[in-house]
């Protein structure tokens, strides 16, 4: 178990900077996942923490020591590819003690720990199979034995879910999650999706064009993003962003949005804005779930506004609806029986309690 | 007009079909006739040859159908396998491919494995430098080998010419670039993620080739392996021009040798040693292909 941390890393290829000087503190322990679109660097941050990328400039510390130059043997980690990279010619006792056979420890030793890790998967009946024998999610139970028999410092995670199919994903999710329950080893997992990332994360760091745009517990993330990319990129259906103003109507502030619509803002938020300059362009962020049916007892800062619905998307247990304001495409939550139709007029309801204002150029979260 | 359009889709749709199993039928029946044909083509002079070693020399001699045997013996089969001399030619044959295979796979497998994923400065123009040395023909280098080992035989003492060894050290530029070739591609199939993971276990380099690389490339390996074994097995030019003694022959060049005498074929036994010759690589292709060619890369990785 140790600490893991990054200072001003980078990671250049040819001339295309992949890494722009990362900096980040792992505590013991810690569940912390990358997460960002492809591109953005968060495998090769992974794979130079495992050693199997050179980093171009800055520190990578397990456990207090520099191991820059350390080979992946010597790092003590363990790792859980994509593919699984289970290897094909041995059973899964095998597989998964191959780390201890190289480093020769004694066979009952070994026999202990590959006990134990399949017990803990569940996989205590797949012990003598070949992989190929194996369907997807075992395959990843089998890489995550291999990973945990090491009893390494750190576990590395490079998107194991990806390959399987959504209702495994979401069982082997939970899976994961129990697992760093039990052994509560540091782990650095890295995925593109950002319902992962929210499950799993002690923290989840945001990444972008190879830089971090913020770092935060889930609700963090999900409430207060600092910047526009983090609050679009987190959160399913996307926030939306809808180009606005500040005005003062009567001594008070309000958001104006179109030229029919302009809200006030609830006292808590005209306080924070107060100061914002009133002829800047900005965006006001606001999530689905905050815009809903309107009904007769609206609590304070909800405001209501009349629009005619593109196209609806019925859930289940809600129905997403979509319209445009002014050429900006939105998307909204509502109740089923809230009576959304394909072309039909619908009050919705915004609370701007939980909105967002972002200055446009800069993406800023204000 | 949309409806019209509909109902033009339809059956065009189902002509295409049609058409389809059509092709199939015709792509199957010239598939079958020229199968058919090569068989025959292939396997006749094996046939003819095996009738012939059936036949005593009178037999063969007389005016016969010579497609039948009517009075079938074994004897050029027990004087082939009772004479000294092609028992040598066979044990000559045996240690050189063995030997060359082995010493083409040491050679090989590590280039290959170095090739293909120890990425360094200048690894993809030296494969395809490997690959082109195998397109330089055997007839082109006989004679710079033949002067080469002359100046070793003359500067170190040892004696290489005329011996049957010396086949050891000039097989392996036959087969060495070609088995390394193939290997490379081998080796790259394997997932990339599967040497990391080994490296991540602890593995150095040497242990990935071994414990990794070539339990997963094993298909490859034997390909390769039968490869090697089927040139030296086969190979001719060389060991003519580079032996001589009776003694020191490989079995083609031995056959030929030994029991064409002036103008005299002794064709019942030169059927029979060319027959117990195509053995081996036979016996070879039959077991080993048959036991490794099925995917033991499968379940490696998704699949």
């Amino acid at each position: 178990m140790a600490e893991v941390a990054l200072r001003k890393v980078v990671k250049r290829y040819d001339d295309v900077e992949a890494v722009r000087g990362i900096d980040l503190d792992i505590s013991d322990h810690e569940f912390i996942v990358l997460v960002g679109p492809s591109g953005c660097g968060k495998s090769t941050t992974l794979r130079m923490i495992a050693g199997l990328e050179d980093i171009t400039d800055g520190d990578i510390m397990i456990g207090g020591d520099v191991v820059n130059d350390v080979p992946p043997k010597d790092r003590d980690i363990a790792m859980v590819f994509q593919n699984y990279a289970l290897y094909p010619h041995m059973t899964v006792a095998e597989n998964m003690s191959f780390g201890l056979r190289l480093k020769h420890y004694p066979k009952a030793e070994i026999k202990a720990r590959v006990t134990e890790a399949a017990r803990l998967l569940d996989i205590t009946d797949l012990i003598d199979r070949k992989p190929k024998q194996l369907s997807g999610g075992q395959r990843q139970r089998v890489a995550m034995g291999r990973a945990i028999v090491r009893n390494p410092k750190v576990f590395l995670f490079d998107e194991p879910l990806s390959n399987l199919d959504a209702k495994l994903r979401v069982q082997m999710r939970i899976e994961i999650k129990k697992v760093h329950q039990k052994v509560r080893t540091t782990t650095v997992y890295v995925t593109h999706d950002q319902v992962e990332a929210m499950t799993l994360a002690d923290r989840v760091v945001v990444m972008n064009k190879g830089r971090i745009e913020q770092i935060g517990t889930p609700n963090e993330l999900y409430h207060k993003p600092a910047t526009r990319f983090v609050a679009g990129f987190i959160g399913s259906p996307a926030m939306n962003f809808i180009p606005c103003r500040l005005e003062e109507v009567g001594g008070k502030l309000n958001v104006r949005l179109t030229d029919r619509i302009s809200f006030p803002l609830p006292p808590a938020r005209a306080a924070r804005y107060s100061a914002l300059p009133r002829t800047e362009n900005l965006l006001l962020g606001i999530r689905p779930e905050h815009l809903t049916e309107s009904h007769a007892h609206l609590e304070p800062g909800v405001e209501t506004f009349d629009t005619v619905l593109d196209v609806t998307e019925p859930m289940g247990m809600e129905t997403l609806v979509y319209f445009g304001l002014e050429g900006t495409p939105i998307c909204g939550r509502v109740d089923p029986n809230a009576g959304a139709k394909d072309g039909g007029p619908m009050r919705l309801a915004m609370d701007l309690n939980n909105m967002h204002l972002l200055n446009e150029a800069t993406g800023v979260v204000l | 007009m949309s409806t019209l359009a509909i109902d033009k889709a339809g059956p065009t749709r189902k002509v295409k079909l049609r058409s389809m199993s059509r092709d199939r039928t015709w792509a199957l029946r010239w598939s079958y006739f020229f199968l058919v044909l090569f068989a025959i083509f292939f396997l006749i002079p094996p046939i003819y040859m095996l009738i012939t070693s059936l036949k005593s020399s009178a037999e063969i001699s007389a005016a016969t159908n010579p497609w039948w045997v009517f009075h079938p013996t074994l004897s050029n089969y027990v004087e082939l396998l009772t004479s000294n001399q092609f028992l040598r030619f066979f044990w000559n044959s045996s240690m050189i491919s063995i030997v060359v295979v082995i010493v083409t796979m040491l050679i090989s497998i590590p280039a290959a494995f170095a090739l293909a994923r120890m990425k360094f400065w200048g690894s993809a123009t030296l494969a395809t430098g490997v690959f082109l040395t195998y397109l330089i023909p055997d007839s082109l280098l006989f004679i710079p080998l033949f002067k080469m080992l002359a100046v070793v035989q003359d500067v170190t003492g040892i004696t290489l010419l005329n011996r049957w060894y010396v086949l050891v050290f000039i097989y392996p530029t036959l087969t060495v670039p070609f088995c390394t070739w193939i290997m490379i591609g081998y080796f790259a199939s394997i997932p990339k993620e599967l040497d990391e993971a080994a490296l991540i276990d602890g593995a150095s380099w040497l242990q990935t080739l071994t414990r990794i690389f070539i339990p997963v490339a094993l298909p490859g390996l034997i390909a390769a392996t039968i490869f090697a074994f089927t040139v030296s097995w086969a190979q001719f030019l060389y060991p003519l021009v580079f032996t001589t003694s009776i003694d020191q022959l490989v079995l083609p060049v031995g056959i030929t040798t030994t029991l064409i005498k002036g103008d005299v074929f002794n064709w019942g036994q030169i059927m029979t040693g060319a027959l117990l010759g195509a053995a081996p690589p036979l016996v070879i292709y039959a077991f080993l292909m048959d036991y490794y060619i099925a995917g033991l890369t499968a379940g490696a990785t998704k699949g």
